[in-house]
């Protein structure tokens, strides 16, 4: 691969709350190839939104991108880039979907005038030739008789229909990357089947770059190549997604696939990760993940682990690639299971 | 078929709850007077029953009124009209007062954990109020009790004391499952209990539920968008389309060999976690009509896939029937049906009904 088209290191976004510091992405690396679809996966907290809102430089006071991170979009570091010339990327050369397709929509325009702006501002497209251009972005889309529909109000619209309309926003400059975060989750499941269909369509169509964020490690099966997963504002674990299904190695990513109910194998009991996230505020020291890791000794106490290499493409944020044998040997977490006591 | 044919009776344990020809319409108002001009069918005549200690799943998407459902069995909505019987008693006859007493047997467990606790209660004070209510316990034997159902459900006694702000969505669904257990009561609704949990907590939750359903001889009915979930804790399935139960079997069955197709679509909608699944997808065109205006005759065949689909899906109202053992599905064109062909034909049918099952190959 040649350079790659994002490119991200040590990114660090850290709010500045009341109550402590809030190191919601702490030292983020990752790189995005073109034409490249990377899913980001992680639950509430982790960090994976803040990480997409950084790249676009959405980060309002108190939360502030600290000195030192990098990331680079087609040869420019967007970290320290002018705020005019980040407004001429945004939207144009990145665009982003929201998961709430409602709120992401101005309700008291037409969609056609919304989808219609982004070319008047990024093209300098006439009122006519952009709505023209709104048109036929929104009939690529799969919106049945779109020139009837540009003209509608979000309210009339479903909200699989919406969200069609957020990606022919995102779609009308042709933009190297899309940023989806959580996409679908607002929507139901045979309306999330089909607009998965349609962002993988679209994506193999323009080649587009995609960085797909979502909880959901279905969506992220079935959408993209590479995979991050994130937890406590790190990344844990990044492999390729067939060998990241395959060989899961931080137990934080073999906890999340099992905890998971799958259709059509179902277990008598769910496994659980016991306890919760941490406070953004105050991250354990070593190993975020130890006190609810059933493999944690007292290494992962000591000494914050690395991403270690532990196969081809395939990192992981855990000792255990230096003391595999202890995978064996499982034992009760730290956190005390909160589960049912039959007193 | 008959109406006591249609609610199984899977362990003889004897029905708990029995709903007949239920329906919830809101009406749609129009203009200064506020005149009726139509209505939503929300819950559009359903049956079922439900066994003692059994777990009944509804799933389907939104808008298909499994949540009007879920509270109009418990008068939360009154129902337009139905019957529903509570151990025998006729629920939708009771006064206030019975219906306070039957409230006791008969709970809710609700799917945001952050707008169903008071934020100016304390945990004990939330807990508490049902035992004052129903006069279950006074005093130190309330605080007794309070502390024992924080145990019960995984919590530290010394919460009580605390607001539900501090807490986690997990554990504030906790605290709502307490509040819930308080009364002692024999069935509980739970709708959508997990859905705005992250995947680990939701497996806590999931577990919680069962042991309390085995400690406690409890039946659930549980609602959920989520079909693995479903699927997961439900003994029995019920499947609804714009009001409709669409298809009820056991859940074995329903994901083995969903014959109603929707169903189908619905299961094959599902994101695998698995990069290397071949799964066939069926993908539905277009969205779910509006409930205030539901599509004549079968209320899927708009978007159905069926290969016999015709003129006479928009005519004729399927039948809930029987196609295998305990297996209930809304559909004239999976064979074996109770309208016949010469039926159909008269309703202007074009292709004789067949046995369709387009993820047999998946599955098998």
């Amino acid at each position: 691969m040649t350079s790659p088209l994002l490119s991200i290191r040590d990114l660090r976004t850290w709010f500045y709350t009341e109550s402590g510091v809030a190191r919601a992405v702490d030292g983020v690396s990752f790189d995005v190839g073109a034409g490249e679809t990377v899913g980001i996966v992680g639950e509430s907290g982790c960090g994976k939104s803040v990480t997409a809102l950084s790249i676009l430089r959405l980060i309002q006071p108190p939360g502030r991108i600290e000195p030192g991170s990098r990331i680079e979009f087609e040869g420019k570091n967007l970290v320290t880039l002018p705020d005019a010339e980040m407004r001429r990327i945004r939207g144009n050369r990145i665009s982003m979907i929201f998961q709430e397709p409602m709120s992401a929509l101005n309700p008291v325009f037409t969609v056609g005038d919304q989808v219609a702006e982004v070319a008047r501002i990024h093209a300098g497209l006439s009122r006519k030739k952009a709505w023209d251009r709104a048109v036929e972005t929104l009939a690529l889309t799969g919106i049945p008789a779109p020139e009837e529909r540009a003209k509608q109000y979000p309210h009339q619209l479903s909200g699989g229909m919406r969200q069609r309309v957020l990606i022919a926003m995102a779609l009308i400059m042709k933009p190297a990357l899309v940023i989806a975060d959580e996409p679908t989750t607002a929507l139901d499941v045979t309306i999330q089947a089909q607009i998965l269909d349609l962002l993988v369509h679209l994506q193999k169509e323009f080649g587009t770059s995609i960085l797909m964020i979502t909880h959901d490690l279905g969506v992220i099966a079935e959408t993209t190549s590479r995979v991050i997963v994130m937890y406590a504002g790190e990344i844990v674990e990044e492999a390729s997604a067939t060998e990241l299904f395959a060989h899961p190695h931080h137990p934080y990513t073999e906890g999340l696939m099992h905890s998971m109910p799958h259709i059509g194998h179902d277990q008598e009991r769910l496994n659980v990760i016991p306890g919760t996230v941490p406070a953004p505020t105050n991250w354990p020291h070593g190993c975020r993940f130890r006190e609810r890791c059933p493999y944690s000794w007292d290494l992962p106490e000591r000494e914050h682990p690395p991403l270690y290499d532990v196969g081809t493409g395939h990192v992981s944020r855990c000792h255990l690639a230096r003391e595999p044998e202890r995978r064996n040997h499982p034992h009760e977490p730290l956190v005390v299971l909160e589960g049912v006591s039959a007193a | 078929m008959s109406e006591a044919a249609r609610g199984v009776d899977p362990a003889a344990r004897g029905t708990l709850l029995s709903v007949r020809n239920l329906r919830k319409e809101f009406p749609i108002k129009k203009g200064v007077f506020s005149r009726q001009v139509g209505a939503v069918k929300a819950v559009n005549n359903v049956s079922f029953d439900v066994a003692r200690g059994e777990t009944l799943g509804i799933v389907g998407e939104s808008g298909c009124g499994k949540t009007t459902a879920g509270r109009s069995i418990l008068r939360l909505l009154e129902p337009t009209s139905g019957e529903i019987h509570f151990e025998g008693r006729d629920v939708r006859a009771m006064r206030t007062s019975e219906l306070r007493a039957v409230r006791r047997e008969m709970q809710i467990i609700f799917q945001d954990p952050v707008s169903s606790l008071n934020p100016r209660m304390t945990v004990g004070a939330i807990i508490r109020e049902g035992l004052t209510i129903h006069k279950l316990a006074e005093g130190a034997a309330a605080d007794a009790r309070v502390s024992q159902l924080l145990r019960e459900v995984g919590l530290r006694p010394e919460y009580a004391t605390r607001y539900p702000h501090e807490f986690s969505g997990g554990q504030r669904q906790r605290i709502g499952i307490a509040r819930a257990l308080s009364v002692e009561p024999k069935f509980i609704v739970c709708d959508e209990p997990v859905s705005a949990l992250d995947v680990s907590v939701q497996a806590q939750v999931i577990n919680l539920l069962e042991d309390l359903q085995n400690l406690h001889n409890l039946t659930y009915m549980f609602i959920a968008h989520d079909l693995s979930v479903v699927e997961h804790i439900a003994d029995r399935v019920a499947v609804m389309y714009l009001g409709k139960i669409v298809e009820l079997a056991t859940a074995d069955d329903l994901y083995r060999e969903p014959l109603m197709p929707y169903t189908q679509a619905l299961l094959s909608a599902v994101p695998v976690a698995d990069p290397k699944s071949r799964k066939k997808r069926i993908i539905l065109s277009g969205d779910v009509p509006s409930p205030a205006n539901p599509p004549p005759g079968c209320v899927f065949h708009p978007r159905c896939h069926h290969p016999a689909k015709d003129v006479a899906c928009m005519k004729i109202v399927p039948p809930l029937e029987e196609k295998a053992p305990g297996h209930f599905v809304h559909c004239i064109k999976q064979t074996p049906t109770t309208i016949s062909w010469e039926q159909q034909k008269e309703a202007g049918g074009v292709h004789p009904p067949e046995r369709y099952l387009p993820l047999a190959a998946v599955h098998g």
